[in-house]
């Protein structure tokens, strides 16, 4: 058990104690027994831990969009959002106002694959947030195939973008649906590639094991070019700009998403930025050294911090370049990101042929 | 290569354009008043078309500026006025044709400059010429069904002063 | 995907103002394309014939709000020529800064309304800040930011302020040094060259006929700026080189739009220096003999304005008529868009450089 699961072990067993205490003075010793009983403690240790680990996950996606708007108003020479003390309510008010919002939903959708599409969409980045561990004590899970665990959650992103699209009753929505997904599709293939050429390094699909083997030097020193490959596809999988083609287009006005509003809307965007947080993590751990870093901080700050230098990159790049279109999407893909992701794939094997690593 | 489209060794004046126009068409043409740079004439309406493609030919009168429209109530006539610019003579030309009012009709000139496509088609919606050989003349500023011609003498708007 | 009729607009948060673009597309490449307009007709020019003549003053700048001041400019130039009344020295070269400046000001609103067609928020901000500064010398000037009111027959409305050379000089010089910057952040991105290398050619005899005139004509080659050769105003006296490229795309456009910033630079600085003393404006008659013509076309940021006014015997105008240069771009839009991808639209139109207010009147 790490640290997290004592933790939270610790406190419901607390948690239980008082519990019984209340049923024991009332006089119910038996229910008082079940209650402190190992099984429900046990029970309750999972759940403590899993919501600290949610909470902590959404806390920080939710920083992100604060870190977003900040940095990308001081790009355009203005200040960020001034809500509150540094602009940091501003995402609890869209929250609050996307929740009072009156729903409007079109004519003649389809109604249980319109709501199950944003369901997908936030359902699938909040299991990643569970899947991605800050360090080897604040790791909800540590499975032997975490890594593919991750990619296979972070894909199923196009299906509930087809099918948002589709259920909207809207020819544009369906052509929007139908770029994203392909786009999103396209890009997948060198992200993929990038991340087996680490796996070929380390051997193993284990997140913190890949961490560990990166004491000695950051992977995306010898495989630069795949940490190159990587964040242009993160871009790309994550719609933003340069590659936020089937969001904003110039003749369809939201994309996919413009039948959605009200909370659906919010839950939409904020599933954007759990995955954004998702995809930032999953790079640094493969090749910024995840939690690695001088003792004096704890690892989860330094993790927290890579997290967030990485994303201001990627806040820059938006701020500095204009979109890509359909041609260009596809050029830049699939001959200029596979090529290079293959050569970065027979660096890496050489590299492990020939011992260095 | 760029084109230089300033003053061509040899381009020709306004005096020299005038004076080529009257004996080319005597009977068409009948200039008014002639600078270095400006041609003013009146072109008789069945030269029209005549003229016009002499001008583009052998004049390098490549670019119309404009084509207006004129009503002139009284004396019962429109004018339909084009002003034609050469780029290598850097010469303008001011053409105006009368048109009988009750019967305003005119050859296009957009089979040789197909920038006059928009200005023809304003001048029909807005007066009421009509422009023989135009490849779709409709309405273009006013919405489909006005039936009138706004910007005749005889269709009132407000009057402030 | 079949062939189908797409229609971009009237309400588009592409299109720059109220109209309408039909496309014809197959798939994803245009076959024809068909714009619409008439969304603002305001009937302007029958308006005039109920004004007199400094009325129309204002309304002349109100027909491009972007680029006013050029507007009001050409009116009262084309009254001057029908009055044949010669303007003093020093109004005309006040109304030769005004306009470089207000072409300025007209080209970098185009590039900010470029960059979010594009999708680059980033170029919009850059260039709308550096906008205000010469709003700013504007408001010195004659009190108004977007509609100035300033020309009038004869001459300028008001003399330069006090600190005229001293605000203009600092002006240029700050913002040359921004230029280079928003420049650089266009023509070094190799997503913007992209887009915008290799779409929308329109040949030179294709221009030339089509009566595209203005940055889109000297886009395609050909070298003809009616400053140079037609002058009117100051520009006789002044230096200044005419801007083109050779590459007929948008690219090309792009970069004479921005190349004459710079020219307009040198030329209000050669002007400030070469200001004569004297009157400022002179008193027009207040009617015009009845049917006596006149007309005037200047070079607007646009393209080639003109306007032709008949007199009527008192102070009214018996006929006015406006040319605007996006009237015939516009018109000339499927020779630039048949043959090229949806996707290319925005970057197409944006470096045509539209404004409505001007071609519906």
């Amino acid at each position: 058990m790490n640290g997290l699961f004592e933790f939270a072990y610790g406190l419901s067993l607390w948690l239980m104690q008082v519990v019984a205490w209340i049923f024991n003075f009332i006089g119910l010793h038996d229910v008082a027994d079940w209650f402190t009983s190992s099984g429900v403690v046990y029970f309750l240790t999972n759940a403590v831990a899993a919501l600290i680990v949610f909470i902590v996950g959404f806390l920080i996606s939710i920083t992100f969009i604060w870190e977003e708007r900040k940095i990308l108003g001081r790009l355009m020479d203005r200040r960020g959002t001034q809500v509150g003390v540094l602009g940091l309510f501003q995402n609890f008010a869209d929250g609050l106002k996307a929740f009072v919002k009156e729903i409007i939903i079109p004519k003649d959708v389809d109604i249980w694959v319109y709501n199950a599409a944003p369901v997908i969409l936030i359902g699938m980045s909040c299991m990643m947030i569970g899947l991605i561990p800050l360090s080897p004590d604040f790791a909800l899970a540590n499975l032997q195939t975490g890594l593919l665990l991750i990619f296979a959650v972070f894909s199923i992103a196009p299906f509930a973008i087809l099918i948002g699209g589709w259920a909207s009753n809207n020819k544009y929505t369906v052509m929007g649906g139908m770029r994203a997904a392909g786009q999103l599709i396209a890009y997948e293939v060198p992200l993929l590639l990038s991340v087996a050429s680490v796996v070929v390094l380390t051997g193993t699909f284990n997140l913190g094991e890949i961490v560990a083997q990166q004491q000695n030097i950051w992977f995306f020193i010898p495989l630069i070019l795949g940490f190159i490959v990587f964040l242009t596809s993160i871009i790309a999988e994550l719609e933003r700009i340069p590659f936020d083609l089937p969001e904003a287009e110039a003749e369809l006005v939201e994309g996919w998403m413009t039948e959605y509003g009200g909370m659906r809307f919010g839950l939409i965007m904020l599933s954007e930025y759990v995955r954004g947080y998702a995809a930032c993590s999953v790079a640094v751990i493969l090749f910024l050294g995840g939690w690695n870093g001088p003792s004096f901080i704890w690892p989860e700050i330094w993790f927290i911090l890579k997290v967030f230098i990485l994303f201001a990159i990627f806040i820059w790049v938006r701020g500095a370049l204009v979109r890509v279109t359909t041609k260009q999407i596809l050029h830049i893909g699939w001959k200029v990101l596979m090529p290079l992701a293959l050569v970065n794939l027979g660096i890496a094997i050489a590299i492990k042929m020939l011992g260095w690593l | 290569m760029a084109q230089r489209a300033g003053l061509a060794a040899g381009g020709k004046t306004g005096e020299i354009v005038a004076k080529e126009l009257i004996d080319r068409f005597p009977e068409y043409v009948k200039i008014t008043k002639v600078t270095h740079n400006r041609v003013f004439a009146m072109v008789d309406k069945v030269g029209l078309l005549n003229v016009a493609k002499f001008m583009k030919d052998a004049l390098d009168f490549d670019h119309i500026t404009a084509v207006s429209g004129v009503d002139w109530l009284e004396e019962k006539k429109m004018w339909a006025v084009y002003h034609i610019t050469s780029y290598s003579n850097r010469v303008t030309a001011e053409m105006i044709v009368e048109l009988p009012r009750d019967k305003p009709e005119v050859d296009s000139v957009t089979p040789l400059w197909g920038g006059a496509n928009w200005h023809e088609r304003e001048t029909y919606d807005m007066f009421g010429i009509i422009f023989i050989g135009h490849p779709r003349l409709e309405r273009i500023l006013t919405p489909e069904g006005t039936d009138y011609f706004p910007y005749r003498k005889d269709f009132v708007g407000g009057r402030r002063v | 995907m079949a062939e189908m009729w797409l229609n971009m607009g009237p309400q588009h948060p592409m299109t720059h103002g109220l109209w309408n673009l039909r496309v014809k597309i197959d798939g994803e490449t245009i076959i024809q394309a068909e714009p619409i307009i008439g969304y603002l007709h305001r009937g302007w020019e029958k308006l005039a014939e109920n004004r007199m003549y400094p009325q129309i003053i204002p309304m002349a700048d109100r027909l491009c709000y972007g680029s006013s001041m050029s507007w009001s400019h050409l009116y009262c130039s084309t009254v001057e020529n029908m009055l044949e009344l010669e303007v003093p020295e020093r109004a005309k070269y006040i109304r030769t800064i005004v306009l470089e400046a207000q072409r300025i000001g007209s080209h970098l609103m185009w590039l900010a309304a470029l960059g979010t067609d594009l999708g680059s928020y980033t170029i919009f901000l850059y260039c709308v800040r550096e906008r205000e500064l010469f709003l700013d010398l504007m408001q010195n000037l004659c009190g108004a930011r977007l509609t100035y009111n300033y020309t009038r027959i004869g001459g300028v409305r008001n003399d330069v302020p006090a600190n005229f050379e001293r605000d203009f000089t600092r002006v240029l010089k700050v913002f040359e040094k921004r230029l280079a910057i928003v420049e650089a952040l266009c023509d070094e991105s190799a997503i913007f060259r992209m887009r915008m290398e290799d779409v929308g050619k329109l040949t030179a005899e294709q221009a030339k006929n089509l009566g595209v005139t203005g940055p889109n004509l000297r886009g395609s080659g050909v070298e003809y700026d009616i400053r140079k050769d037609d002058p009117y105003e100051a520009y006789s006296d002044i230096d200044f080189d005419v801007c083109y490229e050779t590459g007929c795309d948008a690219f090309a456009r792009y970069r004479v739009r921005v190349d004459e910033m710079y020219e307009s630079c040198k030329i209000i600085r050669q002007a400030i220096k070469k200001i004569p003393q004297g009157p400022y404006r002179v008193k027009p008659p207040r009617t015009a003999p009845k049917g006596k013509a006149g007309w005037a076309h200047v070079e607007d940021p646009r393209g080639e304005g003109f306007m032709y006014v008949i007199g009527n015997g008192d102070d009214h105008p018996y006929r006015l008529k406006v040319r605007s240069p996006v009237f015939v771009s516009v018109s000339a839009a499927p020779a630039y868009l048949v043959g090229y991808k949806i996707a290319d639209v925005p970057a197409i139109m944006g470096s045509i450089d539209m404004c409505l207010g001007e071609t519906d009147r």
